[in-house]
């Protein structure tokens, strides 16, 4: 498996996403620059990782959505490359029009930075087949826009299809997101977008690793 | 040259959480009166020419396209 990272001017989990990768494939991840206006050949799995793309200024995640390398992103999305989008990349994944729907200002107002519950609400998806359906692991959050919205009709479009693969739980939902949605997949389920850091709880010197099941499932990894 | 006010709000009905904080803090400087508040951006274009139509058609396609996310935000256009 080939995995390729997207850089745009002020992201910050970059770095660990890179880390990530290298750790858990023990291969080096290559990197494309936002001016790109095509990624590697053979890339099977694209990460967007998480900061503040281009300052979030206008909105979070829109102007980085405009840039080249995402129309790169779009186009092998559509031929089904895997696409993970985490924190300001699910927001970007959104502002594309990747995935359906918004994520506002958390309801606080604060910006939020603790672990947190997910429910594995989706355990059929290529990137969540290491957890069993309805598990429920820690992961880490740092956002100030996680609240996810989506019309009626987006909403029940999405629950219908099953589309809904991670759910903050026991109560631990930071930022006010309808039905406690914390990740999401397209209708073919080759992308992902959700707002915690899986990449950060993947060893034990993190805590823990309760987020390297969906890296060892997008890479073709056997569980370990 | 065409001068164009873009004025981007929160659809009715979602949730505007900075609208909310700010109608505290009226309400802490002793503002009693305020039924509600909702906040959203302006932007002020120039723009380079003087065709009209063409202005029209381009601002509308800058809020489709950017300026605005029609998931939860409306726009208005004014040419000034």
């Amino acid at each position: 498996m080939k995995t390729a990272i997207v850089l745009l001017p002020g992201l910050n989990r970059d770095r660990d996403m890179i880390a990530a990768i290298r750790t858990i494939s023990g291969q080096e991840p290559l990197t494309v620059w936002q001016t790109e206006t095509e990624l590697p050949a053979g890339v099977d799995l694209v990460i967007v990782p998480g900061g503040f793309s281009f300052g979030d200024y206008l909105r979070c995640g829109a102007i980085g959505a405009r840039m080249p390398v995402m129309r790169a992103v779009a186009d092998a999305a559509r031929r089904g490359v895997r696409v993970l989008g985490v924190c300001n990349g699910f927001q970007m994944l959104l502002e594309a029009g990747l995935l359906p729907g918004a994520l506002m200002r958390n309801a606080s107002l604060n910006f939020v930075c603790r672990t947190v519950k997910l429910e594995v609400a989706n355990a059929g998806t290529v990137f969540t087949r290491g957890y069993r359906q309805g598990q429920v692991i820690d992961c880490p959050v740092a956002h100030h826009d996680g609240n996810y919205f989506a019309d009626a009709e987006t909403l029940a479009r999405l629950k219908g299809e099953n589309r809904v693969v991670f759910r903050y739980a026991d109560g631990t939902n930071p930022n006010g997101s309808t039905d406690d949605i914390a990740g999401i997949v397209n209708q073919d389920g080759n992308v992902l977008g959700m707002m915690p850091h899986p990449e950060n709880l993947i060893e034990d010197a993190h805590g823990g690793a309760d987020g390297r099941p969906l890296f060892e499932s997008a890479l073709d990894l056997a569980a370990a | 040259m065409i001068t164009a006010r873009v004025t981007v709000t929160l659809k009715t009905g979602v949730l505007d959480p900075q609208g909310k904080a700010i109608e505290g803090a009226l309400a802490t400087l002793g503002f009693d009166g305020v039924e509600s508040v909702r906040q959203g951006k302006v932007f002020d274009i120039e723009l380079s020419h003087d065709d009209r139509a063409r202005a029209e058609a381009d601002l509308a396609a800058m809020c489709e396209k950017l300026l605005a996310n029609t998931v939860i935000e409306n726009y208005a256009v004014e040419i000034v």
